[in-house]
């Protein structure tokens, strides 16, 4: 099976939806002739052309508000956010808007847009290029969060977002777009090539949203992370040596509860890691969901271990980033608690 | 015609991409001297066309010329060759110093120098800037320490941001120049606030709000402009106009507007464009937009009209994009060359002083780079310490930042 990077992968996504189907719009800062900063929409305009794929101008709101007008005439659109942290000026679009059109139409209007946005840290972005806000967007109803860890799911997810009926936020852990990153920023990364995550699929097929994926089996604890901070928690297993389960899960809303009940209710602890902050962070919504679920199974408290709740620093990047050490930390005093 | 009803999607395209010839022919530059020099309380109706034209001062020989020229004296023009020339060493000093992995990120201003060097010169003690990142020459035309502008790009022990900030996002009160944010646009309705807040306080201070051609597609570009026009703040409204956003060119944020400049129309702003590559221009428009905004006319929008030669960042590689000779075919030429042109020309410089200074102001920044490293570089010697992380989010720091700060272990 070929290997890609996640950047190719996410490519192929759109190039096989806007293959198959012509509705397929793509546009967004730098996407077209140059196809963006990470590349992810190169070769698009020279294959579907300039009314399929397109720069658009500086104007966050304005790319997501057109993208809900063009969604409501019957195009899909797929639009990217250069950055997720320039999504603020796109946030009434996609809060009172996007989110909302099905209902308050109920159902004359709709919008199916995928907004896809790089996330997190762990390359010197400092304040503005680091943010993980998947919090503001699981907190809004009518939105769909999707998460992914590696090229094989990225391909799948872009591809089951874009054929979504409704709004979907699609943030790209920028840290793995050339390969799987642990948190050991001084060791040389494996690039995905290596990996058999890597191994993309040639045309079409879908990872479905709301489905999440046991990781690393285990029965001593489970982890529940996505993104990034799920080779973050594997690196800090193998590390303390502690037989946690890991469970990715890929798509933050709609959230695979079943998944997660089955494996704490089999651990009885839980730890919760995430790269944004903590306090009203998605952990806190999962450690609630697991304390209403699972309560009389647990033998700890639930663990989270998250970014500090301080802007993300350029130069202390790694006494900021929640990496194995403090996720190890977690997991030790989790089973001895 | 079969297809009369068909609609049609319109996309701008640039002139030429990479592989094709620089043509730059469909640019109408105005001769120097030829645009009138209104007075500062002009009827803003009466000089529409201003913000078509291209006001210059340095013509082809490197003569100052016309109504916008005599503004300043030798020794005035000799400093800012000098500060052009500093920022552009100390820009190629730091741009290799992120290359050898001294610090994560580098933005240079190759061809912009005239354009901050200059305009800095035309504001009073107190007056505020709202810079973007491409205009470092507001500090050091008003000779804030290369030292400290190292030290923060370095984000080592000596960083007065104490590391929280990317490089280059300075800031120092002191010297006029807010804080730069990493998000565009966001800042330039913070400067009329800055403006409205003088006036409401029958203050004599003035704000100077920036922003880049393509980041004027940001609704917060308008925004300014509706409070600018309602209140009259006083501000002077640039818009930095190096024909490239990234890879995306001009025409993508400008539209069919024809010029950024033409943006102010619509707002009943005296909207003037000039060229930004001419220093005694540069320098002559916004003194001109600085007094209209200190005498109560209300604010000016100024479009320097210059070209990026270098890459967007360190990040960036332009021949992607747009070909490789393009800023070598750019018509209104090189700020530095120009002005030392000039300077020959008045018999106050020549090639061998300039060579001269040349090497002195290298000596200059690498005296300075040799200090800012003595404390550190990103990677390497004294660093911000990690309490510094936890500090200055807050007044007063909350108990649970207290718990965290605690949790690190620092
Ligand atoms: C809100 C926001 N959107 C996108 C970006 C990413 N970005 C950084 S610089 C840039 C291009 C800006 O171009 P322009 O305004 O012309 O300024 P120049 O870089 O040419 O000086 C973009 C898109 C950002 N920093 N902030
Ligand atoms: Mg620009």
């Amino acid at each position: 099976m070929p290997r890609r990077t996640m950047i190719e992968a996410i490519r192929d996504a759109m190039d096989v939806s806007m293959e198959r189907d012509e509705r397929v719009v793509v546009f967004g800062e730098d996407v077209g002739f140059f196809g963006g900063v990470f590349r992810c929409t190169q070769g698009l305009q020279a294959k579907y052309g300039k009314s399929r794929c397109f720069d658009a101008p500086i104007n966050e709101s304005g790319i997501v508000g057109s993208a809900i007008g063009m969604a409501a005439y019957g195009l899909k659109p797929c639009v990217e956010i250069q950055f997720a942290d320039y999504m603020y000026p796109a946030y009434d679009q996609l809060t009172q808007e996007a989110a909302r059109l099905r209902y308050r139409s109920n159902g004359d209007f709709t919008c199916p847009i995928v907004v896809r946005m790089p996330t997190g840290g762990g390359i010197f972005g400092g304040q503005t290029h680091s943010q993980s806000p998947e919090a503001l967007f699981t907190h809004v109803s009518g939105l769909k969060t999707v998460v992914p860890s590696n090229p094989h799911d990225a391909k799948g997810l872009l591809i089951a977002a874009i054929e979504d009926p409704d709004p979907v936020i699609f943030l790209e852990p920028k840290r793995l777009y050339n390969g799987p990153f642990d948190g050991h920023h001084d060791r040389p990364v494996t690039p995905w090539s290596k990996h058999e995550l890597g191994e993309v699929a040639d045309g079409h097929y879908t990872v479905p949203l709301g489905k999440a994926v046991i990781r690393r089996a285990g029965s001593a604890l489970t982890v529940l992370a996505y993104g990034t901070m799920v080779y973050v928690a594997q690196a800090a297993a193998e590390e303390t040596g502690i037989d946690a389960e890991i469970i990715d899960l890929r798509t933050l809303l709609p959230l695979d509860l079943d998944a997660i009940v089955a494996s704490v209710k089999k651990t009885g602890r839980c730890v919760i890691v995430h790269e944004a902050t903590l306090t009203s962070g998605f952990g806190a919504e999962l450690s609630a969901l697991v304390q209403e679920t699972c309560f009389y199974h647990l033998e700890a408290p639930v663990a989270r271990v998250a970014g500090w709740d301080t802007p993300y620093p350029h130069a202390q990047e790694w006494d900021y980033f929640p990496g194995p050490a403090r996720v190890g930390r977690a997991l030790i005093e989790t089973m001895e608690a | 015609m079969a297809d009369a009803g068909m609609l049609r999607f319109h996309v701008p395209e640039p002139e030429v991409r990479p592989g094709g010839t620089p043509d730059f022919s469909n640019v109408t530059i105005a001769a120097a001297g030829s645009v009138p020099r209104p007075d500062i309380d002009v009827d803003p109706r009466t000089i529409r066309d201003m913000a078509f034209s291209i006001i210059r001062v340095l013509n082809r020989d490197g003569k100052a010329v016309g109504p916008w020229a005599g503004l300043l004296s030798n020794e005035e023009l000799l400093e800012g060759l000098r500060h052009m020339m500093t920022l552009r060493t100390f820009d190629a000093r730091m741009q290799m110093a992120q290359r050898q992995g001294k610090t994560s990120f580098y933005m240079q201003h190759l061809g912009e120098e005239a354009v901050s060097c200059a305009f800095r010169k035309a504001l009073a003690p107190g007056d505020m800037n709202f810079p973007t990142y491409r205009q470092a020459g507001l500090l050091i035309a008003d000779g804030y320490p290369m030292v400290t502008m190292m030290n923060q790009i370095y984000s080592n022990e000596a960083d007065p941001l104490k590391g929280r900030q990317l490089p280059i996002m300075y800031s120092s009160k002191e010297h006029g120049f807010f804080s730069i944010s990493g998000n565009l646009a966001t800042q330039y309705i913070q400067a009329v606030g800055w403006a409205m807040a003088s006036a409401i306080s029958n203050d004599s201070k003035i704000a100077a709000a920036w922003i880049g051609d393509g980041s004027t597609a940001e609704s917060d570009f308008h925004s300014a402009l509706v409070f600018a026009s309602t209140y009259k703040a006083p501000v002077v409204l640039n818009v930095v106009n190096n024909q490239w956003a990234i890879s995306t060119f001009q025409g993508i944020a400008r539209g069919g507007s024809g010029t950024f400049a033409a943006r102010g129309l619509g707002f009943g702003i005296p909207s003037l464009r000039v060229d930004g590559n001419d220093y005694l221009a540069v320098h002559a428009v916004a003194k001109w937009a600085a007094e209209r905004a200190r005498k109560n006319l209300g604010p000016t929008l100024v479009e320097y009209v210059t070209y990026r030669a270098g890459a967007h960042s360190s990040s960036d590689d332009p021949s992607a994009y747009r070909p490789k000779t393009e800023s070598d075919a750019w018509p209104l030429g090189d700020p530095i060359v120009r002005l030392k042109n000039h300077l020959i020309g008045l018999g106050v410089w020549s090639d061998e002083r300039h060579a001269q200074a040349e090497a002195e102001i290298l000596d200059t920044v690498i005296a300075a780079q040799k200090e800012a490293e003595s404390h550190g570089t990103l990677h390497a010697g004294g660093k911000p310490s990690t309490r510094d992380m936890f500090e200055g989010l807050y007044a007063e720091m909350p108990p649970h930042l207290r718990r965290q700060r605690q949790q690190a272990g620092v």
